[in-house]
């Protein structure tokens, strides 16, 4: 775990660390890299990944509109909107 | 030095709207035009604790058309997160198929420039789509409005089988015709109801090695999305010409301007950190399930096109284009369906239907002329009840003032004359009318018979069969 | 009125008429607020709506329509979203969300008539086995104010532990109904992945989270889970099952896994050790079996869990809810900014994490190795349940540490030892408490197959009619 890796994972996760913080993180994550890094001592040769602890099928849905929705709910908990819409910096495409 | 030959190589992606009444993974309605975020539920929007459900008929529509398209159907399939930031999309990651999507392989036959390509499918997943940026009306913000968060979208991606921008159009063309054959998209192209993105790669005729590809995103027309490919086309060309490579990158095209420029903000989404979404399970594709998506699949327009030459007898330029609409193909077979032939059926169609309804400003399903009317109306002509001219204004009245053709016919005595002792009655008066004409025709000026046609249907009102007028015309003329 | 009664005897104070709900309700918020300036086990009290619940639950009462938790006073855990009443997860990003809808749990315990008088502290998001990384600051331990009570659901494990109300509901992602349960002295169940409704829980790793409750015994926390369980049809994961019914054989086989037992401290071992052999006189029969691999639970729960989680709270963008930054000069900006403001450093250590884990070139070294090591946990069990009916261990390697002893991510992280196992294999889990070291209480855990609630309630019930544990409460 480089500074490099940090930040490129900082970069895909959009967090920001201040210098104190990316200090100690990057001591931490060495460790916390080193602790899973023990699971490599199991041997899993030809062990089928277990994604999930139910071993059930996707259940399927009706499809019927049952969500009413009252949008001034939604929006009353927003931090920023207008005319109903969610407002972010302007996004260039 | 001759100029290189260059070959393009083009796949496209298209993501299919599926026609559902409600969302992918949630209750909400899925709409158009709907004022913003009111069909966005607490699961669209992404709130804390909120869970996805699937929607039962997304897969069967997925189904529906991996069996059209001949594809491999998976026994079970998976969704996964695509993990990025944007605005557009709640979550913070899409709910998408990766490894596991729920159609295969399969293939999509065509017809460019009379002859039939097969194209190959690679996949189609089903996932979720995203909201809408609005960015014009807000000095230095962007509305979010996630009404089609969470819109249903077959994802079809084909293999880099398409040589041309004109193929790569005629098979989003015959993948519009599909999916609406299907029932499964509403394919309305400027509502986004189907989008593509086009892969485009050139390299040396005769190379083996595929170029270094750009992709060009969201192409929601068939022309923009021709013009985009040529123009991209001859953007590599141009750029390896001056001996330049190209940059594999994501492209947007500006029809305004007709170029592609790059998208900005994609450097790091290259990682989009997929894994299976552990809010969802594997979902089995049962055989109740597949029984039901087949019985649901129609004839295809290419089937439609081999029944309509081989079994009607049509031309192809008939043939293309009254399968390329589904609801055009209908009306034409409902037409069929009241006795009347093929070919003057498809004449009437594309000639007084469709120029009528463009007039008007109407599609085909919103015809007032019932494609039954129309078939009773060309079966008067052809048991020589009425005169095509006659049957302008039959069809002219039903599409003013309703009603049926029969009772139209009949309340405006607009039979045409079939009694024949008055019929010879008319002629030979015509006849013994004008003898400078007579002796003309007799001399061997032929042209002469339109004269007197023209004056027997004018003593007719019109409703005299102008073949039978020219039988008996011959006989008076030939008789003095 | 006295703290500490069972549901069963306040459902028949009720009944009887001795007293009201509301002043039970009032009885429970009075000694909130005597206790909890100090215990900060509540983000929230909700007085108002506590009282107007109480009101409702009397009138049930009196038509005669009372329910077994009719009026009975409870807190949930501030991850279950509560309509209309802040829900926070205890991290700043969420400090001022007030949902638009409840949690399923919350929904079906209201019905139930319970009577929520608050929302409990925890760790941030569930990130923790200490309850020290909550934003509203750690809550402490009943037992001992310098000592942590257990994370993450550590103010509802607090709560139920000082008398300041007689259940609680909690989440178990790694332990975090287990743990706290074992360091406050209560009873505690993480049921079966499935058993629970997720909707509405605030998602920490989705495969793992599990929603349970806390009680001063067995039978009220059967109780409680009665109320809260089942399908619904608004989470995918939720499974179909007959309810939870307490049902064991009089004589089963317990097995003791060696890689839990050995190395246990001296007390702590003992302790232990006596309570598996109090199962024994009641005519279980103790079974020495292995899990052999135990030691790889935590190096594989913390790949998943982060993975999870990374995606899980990509959400939080100061864009529909929670917490955004002011003034943002851009949209990466107002992302950045928020997230880093609003989450706290072990949220931000474990996003990284499971970013890292996901990423290219390392998703099969990490993510799909720990999916691999997953997949021979549950095999362990699933061998082990050939032999045994159920499994005793220790919940935690110690009793509760003091607060800010364990300062180190990765020594707190090797506290689940004992919990992750069965976490990660979606089996039952249970802790009860079963004696004292150093004047703080241990707890020993049951573990049973899938969807066999019932025969860990059997077997703890069973253990609390011979013990008194759960019976000592501590002072003040």
């Amino acid at each position: 775990m480089d500074r490099q890796t940090l930040d490129r994972l900082t970069r895909l996760s959009q967090l920001q660390l201040s210098p104190e913080e990316e200090r100690l993180v990057l001591e931490d994550l060495g460790h916390i890299v080193a602790l899973i890094d023990e699971m490599q001592a199991i041997d899993t040769e030809g062990v089928e990944p277990l994604a999930h602890p139910l071993d059930m099928d996707q259940p399927l849905r009706h499809d019927a509109v049952t969500e009413a929705v009252d949008r001034a709910r939604f929006l009353a908990v927003a931090p920023l909107t207008r005319d109903g819409l969610y407002l972010v910096p302007k996004v260039v495409e | 030095m001759a100029a290189m030959d260059w070959e393009s190589v083009i796949g496209l992606e298209i993501h299919v709207q599926l026609a559902t009444r409600s969302k992918i993974f949630s209750g909400a309605e899925a709409a158009f035009g709907a004022p913003p975020n009111t069909r966005a539920c607490a699961v669209d929007l992404g709130m804390p604790g909120v869970l996805p459900v699937l929607n039962r008929e997304a897969v069967r529509m997925a189904l529906t058309f991996g069996l059209a398209i001949d594809a491999e159907i998976a026994r079970t399939c998976r969704f996964d997160r695509k993990n990025y930031f944007y605005p557009d999309l709640p979550k913070g990651y899409q709910i998408s198929q990766f490894d596991q999507p729920i159609v295969g392989a399969g293939v999509v036959e065509m017809e460019i420039d009379g002859a039939t390509r097969r194209i190959g499918i690679r996949r189609a997943h089903l996932e979720e789509d995203a909201g809408k940026s609005l960015h014009e009306d807000y000095a230095d913000m962007t509305g979010i409005d996630l009404n089609r968060a969470g819109t249903p979208l077959l994802e079809v991606v084909s293999e880099p089988d398409l040589r041309t921008p004109a193929e790569a159009e005629a098979f989003f063309r015959e993948m519009h015709a599909v999916v609406r054959y299907l029932g499964i998209c509403d394919g309305n192209l400027n509502e986004g109801s189907m989008r593509g993105d086009a892969n485009v790669s050139v390299r040396p005729r005769g190379q083996q090695r595929l170029g270094e590809r750009t992709e060009i995103k969201n192409l929601n027309s068939f022309r923009f999305l021709r013009q985009a490919i040529a123009h991209e086309i001859d953007r590599q060309i141009g750029v390896l010409e001056s001996g330049g490579g190209v940059v594999r990158e994501t492209r947007l095209y500006d029809p305004r301007a007709d170029e592609t420029r790059p998208m900005r903000g994609k450097e790091l989404s290259d990682d989009y950190r997929y894994f299976p979404d552990p809010d969802l399970l594997p979902v089995r594709v049962t055989s109740e399930l597949l029984a039901e998506a087949r019985a649901l699949v129609p004839e295809l327009p290419r089937a439609k096109r081999r029944r309509y030459r081989e079994d009607l007898g049509l031309s192809d330029s008939d043939t293309g284009f009254l399968t390329g609409d589904p609801d055009v193909a209908a009306y034409f077979e409902a037409t069929l369906a009241t006795g009347c032939g093929a070919k003057p059926a498809a004449n009437w169609i594309m000639d007084r239907v469709a120029a009528s309804l463009n007039r008007s400003g109407l599609d085909i399903s919103g015809c007032p002329v019932a494609p039954e009317q129309l078939g009773r109306l060309i079966a008067r002509i052809e048991e020589g009840v009425i005169s095509g001219k006659i049957a302008g204004t039959v069809f002219d009245v039903v599409w003013e003032e309703g009603g049926e053709v029969d009772a139209i016919i009949d309340a405006r005595g607009l039979r045409q004359v079939s009694d024949t002792g008055e019929l010879d009655r008319i002629v030979r008066q015509v006849v013994a009318d004008h003898p400078e004409q007579v002796e003309q025709f007799r001399a061997g000026k032929e042209k002469v018979l339109g004269f007197f046609v023209g004056r027997v249907m004018r003593e007719t009102g019109g409703k005299a069969d102008p073949r039978q007028v020219n039988v008996l015309l011959r006989d008076a003329l030939r008789a003095r | 009125m006295q703290p500490f009664a069972s549901i069963a005897d306040l459902g028949r104070g009720l009944a009887r008429g001795d007293y009201s709900a509301r002043e039970l309700a009032t009885f429970h918020l009075e000694r909130i607020a005597a206790a909890d300036d100090d215990l900060n086990a509540f983000i929230h009290v909700t007085q108002e709506r506590a009282l107007r619940a109480a009101d409702a639950a009397d009138r049930r009462i009196a038509r005669g329509e009372g329910g077994p938790l009719t009026g009975i006073p409870l807190a949930h855990k501030d991850i279950f979203c509560t309509e209309g009443v802040a829900t926070t997860c205890a991290s700043r990003m969420l400090a001022d969300f007030v949902p638009p809808y409840d949690a399923t749990v919350v929904a079906r315990l209201a019905a139930a008539g319970t009577v929520c008088l608050g929302k409990t502290n925890m760790d941030e998001f569930a990130m923790g086995s200490s309850s020290e990384t909550s934003w509203f600051g750690p809550a402490r331990n009943p037992w001992d104010r310098d000592r942590a009570p257990g994370g993450s659901s550590g103010g509802s494990a607090a709560a139920v532990g000082a008398g300041l109300v007689p259940c609680a509901t909690g989440t178990d992602t790694g332990g975090s109904i287990r743990q706290p349960a074992a360091f406050c002295g209560v009873t505690g169940l993480k049921p079966t992945y499935g058993r629970v409704s997720r909707y509405g829980m605030i998602a920490f790793a989705s495969s793992l989270d599990q929603g349970g409750a806390f009680g001063l015994s067995v039978e009220d926390v059967e109780t409680v889970l009665g109320a809260m369980e089942g399908h619904d049809p608004l989470d995918s994961t939720s499974a179909e099952r007959a309810p939870t019914r307490r049902n064991g054989a009089r004589s089963m086989r317990i097995g003791l896994p060696s890689e839990y037992w050995t190395g246990l401290a001296g007390d702590m071992g003992e302790c232990l050790l006596a309570a598996a052999k109090e199962l024994e006189a009641a005519g279980h029969a103790l079974v020495s079996h292995s899990l052999p691999h135990t030691d790889a639970a935590v190096p594989a729960y913390y790949v998943i869990a982060g993975a999870e989680a990374s995606a899980n709270l990509s959400r939080y963008d100061g864009v529909r809810f929670g917490f955004r930054a002011e003034d943002p000069a851009d949209l990466d900006d107002l992302y950045r900014r928020s997230r880093a403001a609003g989450f706290g450093t072990e949220v931000k250590r474990r996003i990284l994490t499971g970013t890292y884990t996901l990423s290219v070139g390392y998703y099969d070294a990490y993510y799909l190795k720990a999916q691999r090591v997953r997949r021979r946990i549950q095999q362990d069990f699933l061998e082990a349940f050939e032999e045994v009916d159920a499994i005793a261990a220790p919940v935690a390697p110690g009793p509760a540490f003091e607060l800010g002893a364990v300062d180190d991510p990765v020594a707190m992280y090797r506290q689940d030892v004992f919990t992750t196992p069965a976490s990660l294999a979606g089996l039952p889990a249970m802790s009860m408490p079963c004696g004292f070291v150093g004047g703080l209480p241990v707890g020993l855990q049951l573990i049973g197959p899938a969807f066999e609630e019932g025969r860990l309630l059997a077997l703890g019930h069973e253990f609390q009619r011979r013990t008194d544990w759960h019976r000592r409460h501590p002072e003040g």
